[in-house]
């Protein structure tokens, strides 16, 4: 209120640090990514038991122990291989890299593997009745995202081995990472639903 | 000289000005550019979409009229408000956001300028798919047109035994695109909103459209998914024989409306809370004070955005729910109509005791606050279920939504433009013109709307393409058609002042209006980089502060 | 039979009386919300009433500031140009202008509640009518599976008296898309949706014609998928009943279109009680003569509105499940002689 403030305001505060562009883009990105999995979830858990034929999941359904081991090890795998990029070391970071999305493939193999054999036996497919149609789309839905997933690693890691990923693209390696926990995260959610509520 | 540089020299070389004219718009990422080029092309579908709904009106004017078969009504219906929803209000609201976020919160452009691009293309393919299918649609079979299944597209009309060839599937399709658009710009606003922020300005001290458009945009990420998880599930029905709406394989149809109306109706608050945004620019301007409670218009928005997410289902009062089902969506519903009426009661504070200068925007502002007042009570009327079991799914209906729809959205809209314009393009609408815009248009909204209401105390229902004599409805009907025309007056003053001000309009300047906000403190229209040199604010009304040194706004803030 | 409604027909209401939203007191062709002849259309009327005046009080204030301020407020030529005053908020303002709109919320929501109740779990007695309504593209099928009727597209009830109280408790059930039934003047609207069972009841209180329509989109001709209730004194309700348990009439005169009739594909649609024709897909034509409307209220239920139906039905209801049987004129004069003679 004196005159001093009139003339000197002190307008530039001292630190200024928004979040950054990409965090908030990503978190807006997994918002909207989980609601698209909310619906497909409360369509499973709405027509548990209301199929009006078989094949049931009780009868076709074996629990995907391995492939969720290797999905959920990733998670562990890629936090290592950010570890390692915070650190520069190169060779660790394309191990742990290379790793995950080791992981992840065999994650996908499994799955088509279990559906190969859910259509050739019993004959489930999205058309039998109402668990195979909540069935292969909420698995599927998950299992696109997997794809583009390993799609986003697989890119980061030809690059990273053309020497274009340098120490300031730690923000973005992170970044690919959150994606990836979210996968991971959605598939404990898949997975609950379809194998424990579901059976 | 290299072949770029030929290119650039208009005359010289073989592209004309125009065609590098289309060059640019076609691969900008300029956020000013995209937003002129998201409310023009919505622009131009309104315009479109008005004229299906003008011959809808034609058929409606009298009984048994015959100048529509029910095919091509019940096409004109659903393209009508497919349209109106999707590719008019969505853009507009996408536009004008991409356009004056970065401005407001002193940012060269907005976060992600290439998905700004990508978003506005996708949106546009989106649209020019749904009306392909009218050539499209018909396929092999011939048949199927454009689609015909309302625009909420309730199962099993959608399934492929009663909806035959391709048109649902362009309906879905078509949606699917342009949703994608949406919610790329709603990631995109958030991210400049938060992150590319001038220094100095905190979230308490950003623009409320700003705010606004965070609470818009966060909607979207959460409405949209559901919408587009739907439609893939009735894609899959359709192409893949999926059984999610099939009822022969005990398939819900309810759970489509479920589905919808948990993306519908937070949807039509997507499309309001921008228009709320420009009332709570324009008015404090026009009335030469602040908004009135700050903060409280923040929460009473943020607290809409989150009950909104919770009464969808009182658009299906009549589906039979549990008692317990429709008590709680009316008690949410009612809830919802609290903080609404709280910025109303702001609005109307921020005016009294204030200068109020009536020009173009402050005009339909007005309009807005008159009409928003009885759309937002016809709404708590269809909240009270046992009253909505009477008028759901009539006339009623309509005429609430168009009065929330045209009444308010589309004339706070119109205040923004008037108010926006100026910035955009340097050049003043002609105010008489605007005075003509508004007013056969307020006169023709009342005249079409206001009798709808009482063609729903009669019972008549919606989506009809025909109805008898002697039900008491013709009268009201032939009011209801006769008000089109005005309103189609309104709307050619407002092309006409929109092409005619760009060519010789009054300059404009950089603050048109004496504002307060970032984007006037930049020429009209702003250079591509938006401010020489980014600015430093203090309080939420910076350009206040500049010309008020002695009694500035951090001061009370 | 009410001739009620033929005399309404010919005064087609003014806009006057319309306006002024009169009670009619009685069935009419106008069928207004406000004009409720049977219990649960009561009950919303009440309701609806309540809402309205609270709205309209609301309405009157905030309109009435909002006059105020741009009246008061508005710029005049003689004003300088300094700036108002320049406010920022009130929380004590805030205050109020939440709390009153809150109590309004809660009254509202106690007495929606209330009427919820009444409305929707009110008991079934013993003695109720039941009837199933099943919605089909685009007409009404109805069956009174108590008394071994199946009809369609005119509801026939009887009356409901202050001594001898006999609502109607519906069934509904949809064999294709969503419907919605609504009879204004009776009930709110009730949808009938494929695979779920919704129940509704109706307590007409005056003999007479009630009119309604389908209210939920279902396609084509959803415009023409009107619904007649008819109630009837109880003992002319009766009569009715006994009329429609019988079977088909047959009557020598019209050998020539009965046996027409049969040789074609009439009999993959219809039912005809006591005959081989037991079609269901479209509505049972046993007691035909006996409605007042074809087509679900399409056209006047006439000799030669009904010739008209049977050369093309496309003509009348475009878009309807009925195809054009192509029939010459001399087979068509037979089968319409056949069909006048099912009353």
């Amino acid at each position: 209120m004196t005159k001093a403030d009139v003339l000197n305001p002190p307008v530039e505060p001292a630190e200024w640090s928004p979040p950054s562009r990409g965090v908030v883009a990503v978190i807006c990105l997994i918002v909207t990514e989980t609601a698209l999995f909310m619906i497909f979830i409360v369509a499973y858990l709405f027509y548990i038991g209301k199929s009006l034929s078989g094949p049931y999941p009780s009868e076709v359904l074996t629990t995907p122990v391995i492939a969720t081991i290797c999905l959920l090890s990733s998670s562990l795998t890629i936090v290592l291989a950010e570890r390692a990029f915070e650190r520069a070391n190169a060779g660790g970071f394309r191990l742990w890299w290379t790793g995950t999305i080791f992981l992840g493939a065999v994650f996908l193999a499994l799955t088509a593997v279990e559906w190969w054999e859910l259509i050739a036996g019993p004959r489930l497919t999205i058309n039998s009745n109402l668990f195979g149609t909540t069935f292969y789309s909420l698995v599927g839905l998950h299992a696109s995202h997997v794809i583009v997933g390993l799609t986003l690693l697989t890119l980061a890691l030809i690059l990273f081995l053309r020497g274009h990923v340098r120490a300031e693209h730690a923000e973005r390696i992170k970044l690919i990472s959150w994606y990836w926990h979210f996968v991971d995260v959605a598939w404990v959610a898949v997975f609950t639903v379809v194998y424990v509520i579901g059976r | 000289m290299g072949a770029r540089e030929i290119a650039l020299t208009p005359g010289i070389g073989t592209l004309s000005t125009m065609t590098l004219r289309l060059h640019d718009l076609a691969v900008t990422t300029d956020h000013k550019k995209l937003g002129l080029m998201y409310v023009g092309a919505g622009l131009v579908f309104f315009i479109v979409a008005g004229l299906l709904a003008a011959v809808m009106r034609l058929q409606l004017a009298a009984p048994d009229n015959g100048v529509v078969s029910p095919h091509v009504f019940n096409r004109l219906f659903t393209m009508h408000g497919t349209s109106m929803v999707f590719l008019v209000g969505m853009p507009i609201i996408a536009g004008m956001m991409n356009y004056l976020v970065p401005l407001m919160v002193g940012a060269r452009d907005m976060a992600f300028p290439r998905l700004n691009a990508f978003g506005f293309w996708m949106f546009l393919f989106g649209g020019l798919l749904l009306y392909f299918s009218y050539l499209a649609a018909p396929g092999i079979t011939g048949a199927g047109s454009a689609p015909d299944v309302g625009w909420f597209a309730y199962s099993p009309l959608t399934a492929r035994a009663f909806s035959r060839g391709h048109s649902t599937d362009y309906w879905i399709l078509s949606l699917l695109l342009s949703g994608v658009g949406s919610i790329v710009s709603a990631i995109n606003v958030i991210a400049t909103a938060v992150s590319l922020r001038c220094k100095g300005m905190t979230m308490m001290r950003l623009p409320l459209f700003v705010w606004l458009s965070i609470v818009t945009s966060f909607m979207i990420l959460l409405a949209l998914a559901p919408l587009s998880a739907a439609q893939i599930m009735l894609l899959l029905d359709r192409f893949l024989d999926a059984r999610f709406f099939d009822t022969q394989a005990g398939g819900s149809a309810l759970l489509w409306q479920h589905f919808f109306w948990i993306f519908g109706h937070p949807e039509v608050y997507i499309l309001i809370i921008p228009a709320f945004a420009c009332l709570s620019e324009i008015i404090p301007v026009f009335s030469r004070k602040p908004i009135f409670g700050y903060p409280i218009m923040v929460a009473a928005t943020t607290m809409i955005a989150f009950i909104s997410l919770g009464v969808w289902a009182h658009h299906m009062f009549t589906v039979g729910m549990i008692s317990l089902g429709n008590i709680f969506f009316a008690t949410s519903t009612f809830m919802v109509a609290v903080p609404t009426g709280i910025k109303i009661f702001n609005w109307l504070a921020t005016m009294y005791g204030g200068n109020l200068r009536f020009e173009p925007p402050m005009l339909f502002c007005v309009g807005f606050l008159f009409q928003f007042l009885i759309a937002g009570l016809t709404g708590v009327m269809l909240g009270v279920a046992p009253f909505d079991w009477q008028l759901h799914d009539s006339y009623f209906v309509v005429a609430h939504f168009h009065y929330t729809l045209v009444g308010a959205f589309l004339f706070g809209i119109f205040a923004g433009i008037y108010y926006w314009y100026p910035k955009a393009v340097g050049r003043m609408l002609d105010r008489r013109l605007g005075f003509w815009h508004f007013w056969l248009l307020a006169v023709g909204f009342h005249m079409t709307f206001d009798p709808q209401h009482f063609l729903g105390f009669l019972g008549m229902p919606r989506r009809i393409y025909t109805y008898d004599a002697g039900r008491g409805w013709e009268v009201y009907n032939l009011i209801s058609s006769v008000g089109v025309a005005l309103q189609a007056a309104g709307i050619m003053c407002f092309v006409v002042n929109l092409v005619r001000s760009y060519l010789k309009g009054e300059p404009a300047g950089e603050d048109p209006w004496d504002a307060w906000t970032l984007e006037w403190a930049t020429t009209s229209p702003p250079p591509e980089y938006n401010f020489e040199t980014l600015p430093v604010v203090r309080s939420s009304r910076p350009l206040w502060d500049l010309k008020h040194p002695e009694d500035p706004d951090w001061r009370y803030e | 039979m009410s001739r009620h409604l033929l005399s309404c027909r010919k005064r087609a209401p003014g806009p006057a009386l319309l306006a002024v939203m009169a009670y009619a007191g009685a069935p009419d062709q106008v069928t207004n919300i406000f004009n409720p002849l049977s219990t649960p259309a009561e009950s919303v009327h009440r309701i609806a009433l309540l809402t309205l005046a609270i709205c309209a009080v609301i309405f009157v204030i905030v309109a009435g500031l909002l006059i105020y301020a741009i009246v008061r407020f508005r710029r005049r030529p003689g004003d300088d140009a300094s700036e108002p005053p320049q406010i920022y908020g009130s929380n004590q303002i805030e205050l109020a202008w939440t709390v009153l709109p809150i109590l309004i919320v809660v009254v509202l929501i106690l007495v929606t509640a209330r009427t919820i109740a009444d409305v929707e779990n009110h008991p079934q007695p013993p003695d109720a009518l039941k009837v199933t309504v099943v919605g089909r593209q685009w007409w009404w099928e109805i069956h009174y599976p108590d008394l071994g009727i199946v009809t369609a597209n005119e509801l026939h009830v009887p009356v409901s008296e202050a001594g001898r109280r006999q609502p109607t408790f519906l069934t509904l059930e949809s064999a294709d898309v969503a419907h919605s039934f609504w009879v204004p003047q009776l009930a709110g609207k009730t949808d009938l949706i494929p695979n779920r069972v919704n129940r509704m009841w109706i307590e007409p209180k005056q003999a007479g014609t009630y009119l309604g329509n389908c209210a939920e989109y279902c396609g084509t001709q959803h415009a023409k998928m009107r619904i007649r209730v008819i109630a009837h004194p109880p003992e002319e309700f009766d009569r009715w009943a006994a009329s429609q348990r019988r079977p088909a009439a047959e009557d020598q005169m019209a050998a020539a279109g009965r046996d027409r009739f049969f040789s074609i594909s009439c009999v993959n649609c219809h039912t005809i009680q006591g005959t081989s024709a037991k079609g269901t897909f479209g509505p049972d034509l046993t007691h035909l003569m006996s409605r007042e409307t074809l087509g679900s209220g399409a056209s006047p239920n006439t000799p030669e509105k009904l010739r008209a139906w049977v050369r093309d039905p496309q003509a009348i209801k475009e878009g309807c499940l009925m195809p054009d049987m192509q029939l010459s004129d001399k087979e068509l004069d037979q089968i319409v002689a056949y069909l006048l003679t099912l009353k």
